[in-house]
């Protein structure tokens, strides 16, 4: 038995040199590629790489995590947003020197404070057999969403006074994290809202320039026409599309 | 199986290392097995299902009287075909795209159990797992979409990841709604709860849990971008959609992908809502009790005969399953005109959503008011151990949490020990505070 776990943890450290070399790997890929699409497709790699080291760990639900949030949802996104607002400047990006010297200050500062942090740890645990933890069955859903709230049901008999009484659950990152989604969303919206009042005033004014040199009446049948041609604007302005300009891009309006 | 290689073939010594990957390569050729040969045997389907929809025969000469090898011819000239590329094409994300949703179609398998211990990778978050790989397969269609450097493609793979993108957000609450009534994100636990009779199924256990079953396969379909949600090939408006430039062996992997992950959803609805691995009656534990009973499950070194009958008797079941559901949204395919993109994106967010919120909000409350389900209604008539499984279940569990910290989780509650609590304790039976 102690031989199998010999044997067990040689393909722990194998697979954690594979996930951990192809999430470096392919970090460093974002960094060179030039193609806007390409980063997105090896930011997707590194951080499924991510998963992979978590799920090695025997972190399996922020392993999904991250495959469900970051690899999922935030690629995609970052996709749509690329695709629709990408025109041709955009897509092949050129990072300039002082970007390069900005980003490596930034950075290399970063990961100054993650190698301290990554070395001041003096508990690092060896890798350990996983067949006697983690693959008997466990109730895995009820203390995760009470640790959400608050109360961590693995800590209720911890030694230390200040985490045994449910306070070291996760319910204050859990309020900000969501607090920080509410703002992205009401900020999301408000942009969206301006963006399509500032191009509804701008034609007005355009139009209103126009009408300086029409009659009356004939100011009236103008601004029917003009919410025909503003919904028609409307509906063919993507809000994904920052320039705002749909004239560019006659290809959404076959979209929807 | 790694340890029964190294106990029974190669030993403790220098060898060891040879039983896991024999173990890891088994597992691997026979998911890959049940995606391809799967896919095999699903386009047959289709096109027999096809035919007979249509008032046609379907494929009738390969291979003898049904034309049961068909997909088979259609494969070798898939092979035989030109791998094109287009000139305008990023040559890179073009090649790769296939593979990417053939990977991430083939990696879900992997916390898909088919039966009690026959699953690849014990995970104990398994739902969230296969959601979560689930949702990468559309990064392979908008790769194509992009890399194919046309606009049909383009169109397409916009439209499926607008599609699916939405459509997770139903898909999730419906998946929730069996995660609560069971206490875990564990698909084998979860399977192993509906034990017993048919009316064990979660999908009879409320009201609402039938009406989310039928939501769960609703968007399960569109997430997998069946019809009537084909939208991203639409062949009509865009010719074919994302894999418009593809052709040969490529282009089927994207088939394979596609047909996999009709099977995987489907397992996964079978898993949730249709008692997993066990038959509506419980014809394999019945066996295994005149065998000499389950003694370890087949997973486990040396499995009893009993034990090896119900796993086989349980793959059989899952498989079948499985492809009825496949079946049904093969006939689907071919009875519903397909949608429009607004009314695709309107039955998402005015239908599913709300139902499937509505739906959630209702089962929590049966759960809560303790309103009769089928498992607690006539106690004698059904077959003994797995009445109020899930009460017991979680009182027992509920027993167990305090006394045990996070890295020794709880052990698996045996079915015997749930015999002695509900006969111990039927009369004492609280069940909110079983909850908490």
């Amino acid at each position: 038995m102690e031989l199998m776990a010999v044997a067990w943890a040689y393909w722990h450290q194998f697979f954690f040199i594979i996930f951990a070399g192809s999430a470096v790997g392919f970090g460093c890929g974002v960094l060179i590629s030039q193609n806007i699409v390409r980063m997105a497709f090896y930011l997707v790699l590194s951080l499924g790489s991510t998963a992979g080291l978590f799920f090695l760990a025997g972190a399996e639900f922020v392993g999904a995590m991250q495959l469900m949030i970051y690899v999922g949802g935030t690629m995609v996104l970052l996709i749509f947003g690329v695709m629709l607002t990408a025109q041709k400047d955009f897509v092949n990006m050129k990072t300039h020197t002082h970007d390069w010297i900005l980003a490596t200050v930034v950075g290399g500062s970063l990961l100054m404070v993650l190698l301290f942090a990554a070395f001041g740890s003096e508990d690092w645990r060896s890798p350990q057999d996983p067949t006697d933890a983690h693959i008997v069955d466990t109730k895995a859903a009820t203390p995760l969403g009470l640790a959400l709230t608050g109360v961590r049901v693995d800590k209720l008999d911890d030694p230390n006074d200040k985490l045994n009484q449910g306070k070291s659950g996760y319910l204050m990152p859990f309020i900000i994290i969501s607090v920080h989604l509410l703002v992205v969303l009401i900020g999301a919206a408000y942009m969206a809202r301006t963006k399509k009042l500032s191009h509804a005033t701008g034609l007005r004014s355009s139009r209103a320039r126009l009408s300086v040199f029409k009659m009356e009446d004939e100011d009236e049948v103008l601004e029917e026409e003009k919410y025909v041609v503003l919904r028609k604007d409307k509906r063919a302005t993507n809000p994904l599309d920052t320039n705002g300009n749909s004239t560019d891009n006659p290809d959404n309006t076959d979209e929807d | 199986m790694a340890e029964f290689f190294n106990e029974y073939i190669f030993g403790d010594g220098p060898w060891s290392w040879l039983g896991y990957v024999i173990a890891a390569l088994i597992a691997c050729i026979l998911i890959i097995h049940v995606v391809a040969v799967g896919a095999m045997g699903f386009i047959w389907l289709e096109r027999k299902v096809a035919g007979r929809i249509q008032d046609r025969l379907g494929p009738t000469r390969v291979g003898g009287k049904f034309g049961w090898l068909q997909t088979l011819a259609d494969g070798i000239k898939l092979i035989a075909k030109e791998d094109l590329t287009p000139d305008v094409a990023d040559r890179f994300l073009f090649k790769i795209a296939p593979y990417v949703a053939f990977a991430a179609s083939f990696s879900a398998f992997i916390a898909l159990p088919f039966a009690d211990g026959v699953v690849a990778n014990h995970v104990n978050t398994a739902v969230f797992f296969v959601l979560a790989v689930l949702g990468l397969e559309v990064f392979g269609v908008i790769l194509a979409g992009y890399g194919s450097g046309s606009k049909w493609s383009l169109f397409g793979a916009m439209r499926e990841a607008a599609q699916v993108v939405s459509y997770e957000v139903p898909l999730g609450m419906c998946v929730v709604v069996p995660v609560f009534l069971c206490g875990t994100m564990n698909l084998t636990t979860i399977g192993n709860m509906q034990e017993g009779f048919i009316t064990n199924w979660l999908v009879f256990n409320d009201p609402f849990t039938f009406v989310i079953a039928i939501v769960y396969f609703t968007c399960a379909t569109a997430s997998v971008n069946r019809a009537p949600f084909d939208l991203a090939e639409a062949e009509s408006e865009l010719v074919a959609g994302f894999h418009t430039e593809y052709s040969g062996l490529r282009w089927s992997l994207f088939f394979m992908a596609e047909y996999g992950s009709m099977f995987l959803v489907s397992g996964l609805a079978v898993i949730l809502f249709f008692g997993g691995s066990n038959g509506p009656i419980p014809v394999g534990d019945w066996l295994a009790n005149l065998l000499g009973g389950v003694e370890g499950s087949i997973g486990a070194n040396l499995p009893s005969l009993g034990a090896i009958t119900v796993g086989v008797i349980g793959v059989a079941n899952f498989i079948f399953k499985g492809a009825i559901g496949v079946t049904v949204m093969i006939w689907i395919r071919w009875t519903f005109p397909r949608l429009r993109i607004d009314q695709v994106m309107a039955m998402c967010l005015k239908y599913c959503v709300p139902i499937a919120a509505f739906c959630f909000v209702g089962a929590v409350g049966w759960e809560v008011l303790d309103l009769p389900t089928p498992n607690n209604l006539d106690e004698k008539s059904r077959y003994e151990y797995h009445e109020k499984w899930s009460q017991e279940y979680l009182k027992t569990q509920r027993e167990s949490v305090p006394t045990e910290n996070d890295t020794h989780v709880q052990q698996a509650v045996p079915a015997e020990a749930i015999v002695t609590t509900v006969a111990v304790s039927q009369s004492d039976l609280d069940v909110n505070g079983g909850k908490q």
